[in-house]
């Protein structure tokens, strides 16, 4: 087991659009070597994307940053907190599994699919 | 170099004096053209002469490693400063002939397994480097300045003619023997069997000298083969981008996949996801191609209607039978290879490579060379160069070469074609390193081997397509250094070169479809799952193939 204190951990906070009722939590992907596991849980009442990673590959904080920025432009999320346990998974596959957790959410408005130029 | 006194046949006596020094130390050694395979050190001390330029066959599968070891066991007081002309260092031996001083100066194409060791011994003069060559190139110099004197080569069978039978691994062989061979020059193969009569002749017995019978069978590497397991969606995505957004969109009908998971995930996903896009005879049907396991889903779905190949696969060879109306085979029933002609048919008569790489600059020059590592090229500059002698015309050519003349002019009015050639890379490789760099690693490789250039696989003006997780960047359309640039930036991500793109520009490009993401394709990036590829195991490939698919031991993990 991965000794905790190894790992680094990031946050990052956005507002959203259009807050969510309550729904399952969804969980996506695996921990294992180059991949992570997605964890969507409700933030009731609030109109935010809270996204709480937890990463054993140290010093990418910016790129995490720019991950998260382009996936909230995607979807604008709100009421969801979104909880990463990375193991050192590329952008494209961390963009992913995002992707298919957002998919997940029970359908309560059109998703823009804002542009990442 | 021609005598001023007028004699024009010192070749020729040159290699009868090898020829009687031979006879002569060997006694009864030598019967006809065997000789004992306990006399292999001495025949080459006999027959080789110092200064010699020797070729070998390190070819990318196949090694005549009898040959080569028997080679270390010169006594450098007797020959010594080989200089060795062939086209792969590929075992220890390669290299150990040159420690020793027996060799010391070599041209070669490609070294995979020796880089490092190469580039060390390169840095402690142990290694003259005369180039780094592309195969076909490598070759063609073997009949204008690099004609070998002494070529070993290594075959499957011979018979007391001397006749060889080269089978499926033929690869190099024939370009090999015919250039020593008219040359006065002295031709040894190794076998591993001595038979009545060989069951196809693919080398004359006329053109080779002695035949020695190698204590156990050449090595051959199974280098093409790759396992659907380890396949990632991510490879998947850029599989369907790449089908649907170059090889639907030009019509490739023709083609080459270099090495790689990437495009193995191609061929796994022709029956399937091509399938689903109506695109069967419509693409992929005439292949320059090793025969890649992982395409025969596609085979026995009916899209392949020919492949010729520059080796063999080990483990495809019964498959390989079955399959004679694809697959180019003799009248014994198994495949005759032969890469020079199919680097030939690479180049003029196909339409697009698509390979992967490490590296790949601003400009679009991309690159596999790293600092310490002296790699070499292999078959990619031929395979992934335009074919500016080409002249005919097919529609996936055609609309390439338009797009890229498109509103110029001066010399580019003129109407021509142009190959697709596609670099397909991840954003980024393992450990987090950016393929996308500012300067590529060659640059500092040249400045430590003291090359005259920086070694680049694929030049940036031969490169149509960049293709990423991101997108595809389609730099045929590009107009100016700022385009070409911007495009590739805007299919970099994450990595420091994606993230410094001008917004504003690549927004541009996209509208104008120099860039497209998947969206743009009308690709869902969550359908891009394994359940998509034609097999997911090697298993499924065996079971795809009638049982007709062997896999080496290493690949048999059920």
């Amino acid at each position: 087991m991965t000794d905790p204190t190894s790992m680094e951990s990031l946050h990052f906070a956005f507002d959203g659009l259009h807050p969510r009722a309550q729904f399952v939590p969804i969980l996506v992907g695996v921990v294992g070597s180059g991949n992570l596991e997605v964890l969507l849980e409700p933030l009731a009442g609030s109109g935010r994307c809270e996204i709480d990673i937890r990463t054993s590959a140290r010093g990418f904080g910016a790129i995490w940053e720019a991950v998260a920025r382009d996936f909230h432009s995607r979807h604008r999320l709100a009421g969801v907190a979104i909880s990463i346990n990375d193991m050192g998974a590329t952008p494209a596959v961390v963009s992913l599994r995002l992707d298919q957790a957002a998919a997940s959410l029970p359908a309560t408005q059109a998703c823009p699919t804002g542009a990442q130029p | 170099m021609n005598a001023p006194q007028g004699l024009w046949n010192l070749q020729a006596q040159g290699r009868a004096r090898r020829l009687a020094r031979a006879a002569a130390a060997l006694g009864p050694q030598l019967r006809g053209k065997r000789v004992d395979t306990a006399a292999a050190v001495q025949l080459l001390t006999t027959v080789i002469e110092s200064g010699d330029r020797v070729c070998l066959e390190g070819n990318n599968q196949k090694q005549a490693d009898f040959l080569a070891r028997s080679l270390t066991g010169l006594d450098p007081a007797q020959v010594h400063d080989l200089h060795m002309v062939q086209s792969v260092i590929a075992l220890p031996e390669h290299l150990d002939v040159f420690e020793s001083g027996v060799a010391s100066k070599l041209d070669f194409s490609f070294s995979g397994p020796q880089s490092a060791r190469l580039a060390q011994m390169v840095s402690k003069g142990q290694i003259q480097i005369g180039a780094i060559h592309t195969y076909l190139e490598l070759f063609g110099r073997y009949f204008v300045d690099l004609t070998p004197q002494v070529s070993l080569v290594c075959a499957q069978s011979a018979d007391a003619q001397g006749n060889l039978f080269t089978g499926a691994n033929t690869e190099d062989t024939p370009a090999i023997v015919e250039a020593t061979a008219f040359k006065s020059g002295i031709v040894i193969a190794q076998v591993n069997e001595w038979v009545d009569q060989v069951p196809r002749v693919d080398i004359p017995g006329d053109w080779v000298d002695f035949v020695v019978l190698a204590p156990k069978p050449n090595v051959i590497e199974p280098l093409f083969t790759r396992d659907p397991a380890q396949i990632s969606e991510i490879q998947v995505l850029m599989a369907m981008m790449a089908i649907k957004g170059i090889y639907a969109e030009y019509g490739v009908q023709r083609l080459n996949h270099g090495i790689g998971f990437d495009t193995a995930a191609i061929e796994l996903l022709l029956p399937t996801y091509a399938e689903s896009l109506g695109l069967k005879g419509k693409i992929g049907s005439h292949w320059a191609l090793n025969p890649h396991p992982a395409l025969i889903p596609a085979i026995e779905a009916g899209w392949v209607r020919s492949v010729h190949s520059f080796g063999s696969e080990l483990g495809m060879e019964n498959y390989v039978r079955a399959r004679p109306d694809v697959f180019f085979t003799g009248p014994d029933g198994s495949l005759r290879s032969n890469r020079a002609m199919c680097q030939a048919a690479g180049h003029y008569a196909c339409d697009m490579f698509i390979g992967s790489t490490l590296q790949i600059d601003l400009q679009g020059h991309s690159s596999t060379a790293t600092a310490g590592r002296i790699a070499g090229f292999g078959g990619a500059p031929n395979m992934g160069a335009d074919a500016r002698g080409r002249r005919h015309g097919t529609p996936a050519w055609l609309k390439a070469g338009a797009q890229a003349r498109q509103g110029r002019g001066g010399v580019h009015a003129m109407p021509r074609g142009q190959k697709l050639v596609v670099q397909m890379v991840e954003t980024f490789r393992e450990h987090m390193q950016p393929a996308f760099v500012e300067t590529l690693d060659a640059w500092k490789l040249a400045e430590q081997a003291k090359m005259d250039i920086p070694p680049v696989m694929i030049y940036g003006d031969d490169v149509t397509h960049i293709l990423t997780e991101e997108g595809i960047a389609n730099l045929l359309l590009c107009r100016s250094d700022e385009e070409r640039e911007q495009a590739i930036r805007g299919v970099a991500g994450y990595t420091p070169i994606g993230l410094g793109r001008d917004r504003r520009v690549v927004e541009n490009l996209r509208d104008r479809g120099i860039i497209l993401r998947a969206e743009d394709l009308g690709i869902d990036k969550r359908d891009a799952t394994r359940s998509l590829l034609a097999a997911r195991t090697m298993r499924d490939l065996v079971r795809a193939s009638g049982g007709l698919y062997d896999p080496p031991k290493r690949f048999r993990n059920w």
